[in-house]
C-alpha cells in the first residue's frame, strides 16, 4: 500500500501552519490514519479464526483493538484541531482502477467524520467493556461453549466496528457503500446471534432485507452519480455537482433517502429496527442505538451539497423525520417489552435527526449534534436497560419489573439521568440539542414552519410520556416480580451488576448530562462541523424565540404528569388490559407498520413477515424463512415448466428460439 | 460452362438405372425355390443368437459399439481418399496434416484396442 | 473434386490446388501454445488410458493433467507478456487478443481447480466416477435398467457401483478435451470453427455428465437430456451459421461486420441467422428462456463435473458471445439491443424467482446460475470497452466462487452419497463450523456482498451498463440482485439458526486435493473483493482482434 498525502482534495498536509517538527509528528499521525480501520479489522480477524486458543484472552483483545482505535481517533482529532483545513484527504490505494472507471481507496478526514469516529470509538470502547460482563454469564450459551461463544461476539463486535468506521472515513460513495453492506452483515450477525431462537433468525434475516432494499437505492444513486459526473470521490462530486440537472439532483437525492431509510429505520422501512432487539443488549446499545441506525443521518449530513440543491429533496428528508419521529413515539406508548420501547424511542429521535438534517444548512450540524447526545444516552439507557434484564433473568416485561431502584442503585442513577436527558429535562444533553431542533422546525417558513414545528413538540410530548411509563413501571411502584417466577420457575433475585457493566454506564450518564453544554457552549461543536458542513443559518421562527422552549417544556411536562397520572398512581395490571381503545390496539400492533410494509414492501418484493412463514413451513420441516405467496406462486408456475420431459424442454426452446428471431426480425426488418 | 459436369450427370444416370433396372429384373427372370435355409435372416452362417428386434430379441449393445467404430473409420476414409488424390498437389503441407489426422484416429484405435473393444467373442 | 480431377482437366485443377493449399499458413505458435498443450496433452491422456496399467493410472492422469494446465498456463503468460493487440493465425480461423487472453486464462485457471476437484478419491472412496456397473454384482438388474426403472433397480445399481473399485480415469482427458475446445471457442474467428469448438467441448460434456457413481439413473438421466437438448442447439446454431453464410457470403466475423456495416442486403437471413447462432450460445450459458436442461443437468451430474460445468462452460460460453456480439455484430447492435435486453431480464427474473423455492440445493445453484447469466447479460450487451472488461471480471469472479461452491456441496454427504437437500444442511454451522462458514462466504459473494469478488463484479458490469445509458435495466438488475440474495441467505439461516436432524449428514474430512480446490476459490473470490485491480488490470488491456 502506498500512501500519499492529500490527493484528490487539493488541500494536503503541508499547508499545515504548524512548526516543522510537530508538523511531521501530525502528518505522521494523518497519513496512518488508516490505522483506526485497521486495528479492530485485525482484532476481528483473530478473534474469528484463531479458534479455541483465544477463548481465554479473546473478550480483552476485543476490548483493546476498538480502545486503541479510539486512542488514535483522539491523537488524530488533536493533530487536526484548531487548524483551518477543510478536509484532508489520504489515498490508500487504487480499489478499481479501469480506464474510464477510477475507484480509490481512500480516507476523508474532516470534522464530520472525526466526530463520527470518535463517538464510534469511544462509545464502542465502553459498550465493549460492559460486554465483558454482560456476556459472562451468557445464559444463552450453554456450558463449555459459552468462552466460544464470547470470543465469536467479540470478533463480530470488531468487525462492526471496523466496517462503521469504513462508512465514516471513507472518501467516496463506494467506500461508504462497502462499509454500509458491511455493518449490514455484522449487525446481521448479531441480531442473529442467539441462533437458538427462531425469533432471532427471523429477525436477523428480516433485517437484512428490508436493509437491502435500502440498499437498492443506495446503489441507484451512485450508479446515476458514475453515470453523470463519473466519479463518485466526495469531493469531486460536490465540486461539480452543479453540472446535474435538477432532476438528476432530485433523484439522486430521494435514492439516497431511500438508502438511509432502510438502514436508520425511518418509515416506511422502520419495521426490522425494533425485531433487531433480539440480539444482546450490548448489540442493540452499539449498532441499534448509538451508531449503525444513524448513518443515515451521516449518509444525508455528507451529501449535504446536493440536498443543498433541491427544495423538493429537502422537504421530503424532513416530512420523512417528523412522521417517523410521530410514528416512533406513538407506538412507544403502547410497548411493555422495555427494549422494544427504547427501540421505538430511538426510531422516534432519529426522525429528530433527520427532520433536522432536512431542514437544509439550518438542521446539518443541530441533526449532528443530536446524534451525538443521543448517542450517550441512548447507549447509556440501553446499557441501563442490559442491567436491568441482566438482574432480572433476561426478563423484558416491564409489567413484570417494579420498585427495583432499591435493588440496583447505580443502574436506576444512570438510567434515570440517561431518562431525564432524552425527555429534555432542562441543561443535561437532551435539552440542548432537542430544543435546538424544534427551534429550527418552527423556522421554516409558511404551513412548514408550524406542521414541521408542531409535530417535534408533540413528539417530545409524547417522548416525556411513554419515557417516564417505563421508569415508574421499572424501578418504581410495587414490587410485582416477587410473587412471580421466570418461565422456567426460578425465582427473581434483582441486584446490580458488577462494575465492569456499571463502569460504561456511569461514563455515559456522565457523557449524557455534560455533553450539551460543552458542544454548545459558544456553538463549539458547530463552528467545528462548518468546514464540513456550511454555517449554521438561523430563521425567523413563526413563534416568537422564547415561547418555543416554554411550550415544549411545558408538553413535556405534561407527559410526565400523564404518565404518572396513568401508571404510577394506579396499580399496573400484570397483563396488559385487552379492553383498550382502537389508537392503543393501533400503536400495539405496530401502527400497522408491519402490515403495511407486508403489503406494500414486503409481499410484492421479498416477504418475510411472520404469517408468511407457513409457506415454507410446508416444505423444509418449518425450518426456512417464509416466502412471499405471490413469489411463491410464480416460483410454482415455473416449476411446472420444469417437466422433467426431454420433449417439452426441446419444445420450449423451440418455442423461445421462434419467439428470438420473431422478434430479431421484426426490429431489424421494417 | 456446365461442359465439365454433363459426364458427371450421365454417369450418375447410368448408375441408377442399372440399379433400378437389376432389382427390377431379378424378381422376373430368376427361379424361386424357397426352403427353411432362404427364409433365415441369413442366407448362410449360423442362426444369430440374441435375436434381432423384429425376432421377440433386443440388439445386444456391442453391435452399436461396432456401427460406431465402423462409422469412424468410415470418416477417416472419407477424408483419406480426397487426400489421396491430389496428394501430389498438397505437397508437404499435406502430408503433415494428414499424418498428425491418422495419429489423432490412432489413439482412439489404440484405446480401443487395449480396452477389449475389438474383441468380439 | 476427386472426380473432376479423373474426368478431365487434371493440369489446370492441380495447378489451382496447388497455389491455393500447398503454402503452409503461418502459425504463430506461440500465441497458440496453451490450446496446443492442452489438445496434445488430451491425446497422450487416451494413451495413457490405453496403456498404463490400471492401478497406477491415476497418478499418471492426475500429473499429466495438473502439469498441462500448469504449463499452458506459463504459455500463456508468456505470451501475454510480449503482446500488445494480438492477431489471427491459422489461415484466420483463430485470433487471439488480450480479451481472448483474459479469457483463456480464466478458463484454465478454473479448469485446475475443477481437475483438483474431479481428482479427490478421499471424499468418496476410489473417485467419483464410474462408467458401468460391475455385472457380476449386479446381475441383471444392471444390466437391462430400461427394462425395471423402479426404486429396486436403482437400489442395486448404486450398490453395484458403489462397490466398484477404483475410478474412471478417462475423465481427465475427456475434461482436457473439452477445455481445448472451450479455448479455441473463445478464439474463434469465424463461425465454422466456432461450431466445431462448440461440438468439441459439449460432446466430452455429455458424457462426463453421465459418470456419477451414486444415483445412477439420476446422472445417466442428465447425460441424455443433456445431450439431446444440446444436440437439438447445435443444430440451430448450424441453421443460422448457413443463414449468415447466405447474408455475408463467408462465415468469418470480420466479413459479417463488413456486410452489416453496408446495408443493401437481406436483413432477413442477418436476424433470422443470428436469432438461431445466438441461441445456440444462450443455450450453453444458460440463459433464460433457453435454461430448462440446467437444473436437471447441475443435479444430476457427479459434483465436480457440474463445477466444471457451471464454471468454464459459462466462460466458454460467455466468451464465444462477447467475441460474436463486439467483432460481428456491433454494427446491427441497435437492432439487436433490446431483444437481448428482454432475454437478460427473462433470465435474471426466471433464475431468481425459481430459485426462491427450490429444496434442492444444487437445483438451487442451478437457478442461481441462470440468474446470474442474466446478469452477465446485462455485461454483453454493453457493448463499451467498460462493459467489455467488467465481463470479463464477473465471469472470473463469479467461476472461482460456484467452483468452491460445488467443491464444497460434495462434502456434505449421507450414507447414500451427497445430501443436497436443503433440509440435510439444517443446523451445519453445529457440526462443522467452518464448512459452515466458508459456505456461507461463498454464498455472501453469489449475492454480492461487498468484500467479495461477487459484488466487484456485479458493480463493475452494472455501473458500465448504467454508463451506457441502460438504466432501467439496471434498476431491474439490481432488484433482481436484492432478491436473490434472499435464495442465499435462506441456506445460511438454515446452517446456521436451525438445529441439526439427529439423523443428518456428516461433512467429510476434504482430502488435499478438494481442500486445494475448495481454498482456490475462496482466496480468489476475497482477493478480487478486496483487491480487483488484480483481474481488472488486466481484463481492461484490450479487446477482441479479429
Amino acid at each position: 500500500m502506498d500512501q500519499r498525502n492529500g490527493l484528490g482534495d487539493g488541500v494536503t498536509t503541508s499547508v499545515l501552519a504548524a512548526p516543522e517538527p510537530v508538523q511531521a509528528a501530525q502528518g505522521a499521525i494523518q497519513s496512518n490514519a488508516w490505522l483506526i480501520i485497521a486495528i479492530p479489522l485485525l482484532g476481528a480477524a483473530v478473534l474469528l479464526l484463531a479458534g479455541r486458543r483465544a477463548n481465554g484472552w479473546g473478550h480483552l483483545l476485543g476490548c483493546a483493538t476498538v480502545i486503541a482505535s479510539f486512542g488514535y481517533a483522539l491523537a488524530l482529532f488533536s493533530s487536526v484541531g484548531g487548524s483551518e483545513q477543510a478536509a484532508r484527504s489520504l489515498h490508500l490505494f487504487s480499489w478499481i482502477p479501469v480506464n474510464s472507471l477510477q475507484v480509490d481507496f481512500g480516507l476523508r478526514i474532516d470534522p464530520l467524520s472525526l466526530v463520527f469516529v470518535l463517538l464510534i470509538t469511544g462509545v464502542g470502547s465502553l459498550i465493549h467493556i460492559y460486554s465483558i460482563g454482560y456476556m459472562a454469564h451468557d445464559q444463552q450459551g450453554r456450558t463449555g461453549r459459552g468462552n466460544t461463544e464470547r470470543r465469536r461476539f467479540f470478533g463480530y463486535l470488531n468487525l462492526f466496528v471496523a466496517a462503521m468506521l469504513i462508512l465514516v472515513l471513507g472518501n467516496s460513495f463506494v467506500t461508504l457503500y462497502l462499509g454500509w453492506e458491511g455493518v449490514g452483515l455484522a449487525s446481521y450477525l448479531l441480531i442473529g446471534f442467539w441462533q437458538q431462537r427462531p425469533s432471532a433468525a427471523g429477525a436477523a434475516t428480516k433485517a437484512f432485507v428490508m436493509n437491502r432494499v435500502g440498499d437498492v437505492g443506495l446503489a441507484l444513486a451512485i450508479f446515476l452519480l458514475f453515470a453523470r459526473l463519473g466519479t463518485t470521490q466526495y469531493a469531486e462530486v460536490f465540486a461539480r455537482a452543479d453540472e446535474l440537472s435538477s432532476g438528476t439532483v432530485l433523484a439522486i437525492a430521494l435514492l439516497l433517502l431511500l438508502g438511509a431509510c432502510g438502514k436508520s429505520g425511518q418509515v416506511p422501512l422502520q419495521a426490522w429496527l425494533p425485531d433487531a432487539m433480539e440480539g444482546p443488549t450490548p448489540v442493540s446499545a452499539l449498532i441499534h442505538a448509538a451508531t449503525m441506525v444513524t448513518a443515515g443521518v451521516y449518509l444525508i449530513a455528507r451529501a449535504n451539497p446536493l440536498y443543498s440543491m433541491t427544495e423538493v429533496g429537502q422537504l421530503v428528508v424532513a416530512i420523512v423525520g417528523a412522521v417517523t419521529l410521530l410514528v416512533g413515539c406513538v407506538i412507544g406508548c403502547a410497548y411493555d417489552d422495555i427494549k422494544k420501547v427504547l427501540a421505538y424511542s430511538t426510531v422516534s429521535q432519529i426522525g429528530y435527526m433527520m427532520l433536522a438534517v432536512g431542514l437544509g444548512p439550518a438542521g446539518y450540524a443541530l441533526g449532528i449534534m443530536h446524534l451525538l447526545t443521543h448517542g450517550f444516552f441512548k447507549a447509556g439507557l440501553f446499557l441501563g436497560a442490559g442491567s436491568v434484564m441482566h438482574g432480572m433473568r433476561d426478563e423484558v416485561d416491564m409489567r413484570k419489573f417494579g420498585g427495583l431502584y432499591r435493588y440496583m442503585p447505580i443502574t436506576f442513577a444512570t438510567f434515570g439521568l440517561g431518562y431525564l436527558a432524552l425527555i429534555g429535562f432542562p441543561f443535561l444533553s437532551g435539552y440542548y440539542s432537542k430544543e435546538a431542533i424544534i427551534g429550527a422546525a418552527f423556522a421554516e417558513p409558511g404551513w412548514r414552519g408550524w406542521v414541521l414545528g408542531g409535530a417535534a413538540v408533540l413528539g417530545a410530548g409524547l417522548t416525556a410520556f411513554y419515557m417516564t411509563r417505563l421508569m415508574l413501571m421499572t424501578f418504581f411502584g410495587e414490587r410485582r416480580w416477587r410473587n412471580r417466577t421466570t418461565s422456567e420457575g426460578e425465582e427473581f433475585h434483582p441486584h446490580e451488576s458488577p462494575a465492569v457493566m456499571t463502569g460504561p454506564m456511569i461514563v455515559l450518564a456522565v457523557g449524557s448530562v455534560a455533553a450539551g453544554f460543552l458542544l454548545t457552549s459558544g456553538e463549539r461543536l458547530v463552528h467545528f462541523l462548518s468546514p464540513a458542513l456550511g454555517e449554521l443559518q438561523e430563521g425567523h421562527t413563526v413563534l416568537p424565540h422564547s415561547v418555543i422552549p416554554v411550550l415544549t417544556l411545558g408538553l413535556s411536562a405534561v407527559g410526565v404528569l400523564v404518565a404518572w397520572l396513568v401508571v404510577g398512581r394506579r396499580r399496573v395490571p400484570d397483563t396488559a388490559p385487552q379492553r383498550v381503545s382502537p389508537v392503543v390496539r393501533a400503536a400495539r400492533a405496530d401502527l400497522y407498520g408491519n402490515a403495511l410494509n407486508r403489503a406494500v414492501a414486503v409481499r410484492p418484493t421479498v416477504g418475510l413477515a411472520d404469517g408468511l412463514a407457513r409457506f415454507d413451513r410446508a416444505g423444509v420441516d418449518g425450518t426456512v424463512n417464509g416466502v412471499a405467496s405471490t413469489l411463491g406462486a410464480l416460483s410454482g408456475v415455473l416449476r411446472r415448466w420444469q417437466t422433467g420431459f426431454v420433449r417439452s424442454y426441446a419444445m420450449s426452446m423451440l418455442v423461445g428460439g421462434v419467439l428470438l428471431v420473431a422478434a430479431l426480425l421484426s426490429v431489424g426488418t421494417p | 460452362m456446365l461442359d465439365p459436369y454433363i459426364p458427371l450427370v450421365l454417369m450418375f444416370a447410368l448408375a441408377f438405372g442399372f440399379a433400378a433396372f437389376s432389382v427390377a429384373i431379378a424378381p422376373l427372370v430368376g427361379p424361386r425355390r424357397y426352403n427353411k435355409a432362404k427364409l433365415d435372416a441369413y442366407e448362410c452362417g449360423i442362426e444369430p443368437s440374441p435375436q434381432p428386434v423384429g425376432g421377440g430379441g433386443r440388439m445386444p449393445v456391442a453391435y452399436y459399439l461396432t456401427a460406431m467404430m465402423f462409422i469412424l473409420f468410415d470418416i477417416e476414409m472419407v477424408f483419406l481418399f480426397p487426400y489421396a488424390v491430389s496428394a501430389d498437389a498438397l505437397g508437404l503441407y499435406g502430408v503433415v496434416a494428414v499424418i498428425l489426422f491418422i495419429l489423432t484416429f490412432g489413439f482412439a484405435d489404440l484405446y480401443v484396442w487395449r480396452r477389449g473393444g475389438f474383441d468380439w467373442d | 473434386m476427386g472426380v473432376v480431377a479423373r474426368t478431365g482437366v487434371p493440369d489446370r485443377h492441380s495447378e489451382v490446388l496447388a497455389q491455393q493449399s500447398t503454402d503452409m499458413p503461418p502459425i504463430a505458435y506461440a500465441a497458440v501454445a496453451p490450446v496446443l498443450i492442452v489438445l496434445v496433452a488430451a491425446c497422450l491422456g487416451v494413451l495413457v488410458e490405453a496403456f498404463v496399467p490400471r492401478r497406477q493410472r491415476w497418478a499418471v492422469q492426475v500429473a499429466l493433467s495438473l502439469l498441462t494446465v500448469v504449463c499452458a498456463g506459463a504459455a500463456l503468460i508468456r505470451h501475454a507478456r510480449e503482446i500488445n493487440t494480438g492477431g489471427t493465425t491459422f489461415a484466420d480461423t483463430v485470433a487471439v487478443g488480450p480479451a481472448t487472453l483474459f479469457l483463456w486464462g480464466t478458463l484454465l485457471a478454473l479448469a485446475l481447480g475443477a481437475i483438483l476437484l474431479i481428482a479427490d478419491r478421499s471424499i468418496e472412496p476410489g473417485g467419483a466416477f464410474v462408467a458401468e456397473t460391475n455385472a457380476a454384482s449386479g446381475g441383471t438388474a444392471s444390466r437391462h435398467p430400461a427394462d425395471a426403472p423402479g426404486a429396486a433397480s436403482a437400489e442395486v445399481m448404486d450398490r453395484a457401483s458403489a462397490s466398484v473399485v477404483g475410478m474412471r480415469t478417462e475423465v481427465f482427458p475427456l475434461v482436457l478435451f473439452s477445455l481445448g475446445g472451450m479455448m479455441v471457442f473463445c478464439a474463434a474467428n469465424d463461425l465454422l470453427t466456432m461450431f466445431v469448438a462448440l461440438e468439441v467441448l459439449s460432446l466430452p460434456l455429455y458424457l462426463l455428465c453421465g459418470l456419477a457413481r451414486r444415483r445412477r439413473l439420476l446422472s445417466q438421466e442428465a447425460a441424455v437430456k443433456y445431450f439431446l437438448l444440446g444436440a437439438f442447439a447445435s443444430a440451430f446454431f448450424l441453421y443460422g451459421l448457413a443463414l449468415l453464410y447466405g447474408y455475408a457470403g463467408s462465415v468469418k466475423f470480420s466479413d459479417i461486420a463488413d456486410a452489416t456495416a453496408g446495408s443493401l442486403r437481406s436483413d432477413t437471413l442477418l436476424f433470422a441467422g443470428l436469432g438461431l447462432v445466438v441461441m445456440g450460445l444462450l443455450f450453453k450459458g444458460s440463459v433464460g428462456p433457453f435454461h430448462l436442461w440446467t437444473p436437471d443437468v447441475y443435479h444430476g451430474a457427479p459434483t465436480a463435473v457440474t463445477g466444471f460445468m457451471a464454471a468454464c462452460t459459462k466462460v466458454a460460453a460467455f466468451g464465444g458471445l462477447l467475441r460474436l456480439l463486439h467483432v460481428a455484430f456491433r454494427a446491427s447492435s441497435w437492432e439487436w439491443h433490446w431483444v437481448l435486453w428482454s432475454v437478460a431480464v427473462l433470465s435474471m427474473v426466471i433464475g431468481v424467482v425459481s430459485g426462491l423455492t427450490q429444496r434442492d440445493l444444487k437445483r438451487m445453484i442451478a437457478y442461481s446460475s441462470i440468474a446470474h447469466a442474466g446478469f452477465l447479460m446485462v455485461g454483453a450487451i454493453t457493448l463499451t470497452e467498460r462493459g467489455l472488461s467488467a465481463t470479463l471480471f464477473y465471469l472470473l469472479a463469479y467461476g472461482f466462487t460456484t467452483l468452491a461452491v460445488f467443491g464444497t456441496i460434495g462434502l456434505v454427504r449421507t450414507s447414500e452419497g451427497e445430501a443436497t437437500h436443503l433440509s440435510d444442511w439444517a443446523g451445519l454451522a453445529k457440526r462443522s463450523p467452518v464448512v459452515a462458514t466458508v459456505f456461507t462466504f461463498l454464498l455472501l459473494a453469489l449475492a454480492g456482498i461487498p468484500a467479495t469478488s461477487g459484488f466487484m463484479g456485479k458493480f463493475a458490469v452494472f455501473s458500465a451498463a448504467f454508463s451506457a445509458g441502460m438504466g432501467p435495466l439496471v434498476v431491474i438488475a439490481l432488484l433482481a440482485s436484492a432478491l436473490a440474495a434472499f435464495i442465499y441467505l435462506r441456506v445460511i439461516v438454515l446452517m446456521f439458526f436451525n438445529d441439526p436432524a439427529p439423523d443428518g449428514p456428516t461433512v467429510s474430512v476434504p482430502g488435499a486435493f478438494t481442500t486445494a480446490a475448495i481454498t482456490l476459490g475462496v482466496v480468489v473470490t476475497l482477493l478480487l473483493g478486496l483487491v480487483p485491480m488484480l483481474a481488472l488490470d488486466w481484463a481492461s488491456v484490450g479487446g477482441f482482434v479479429s
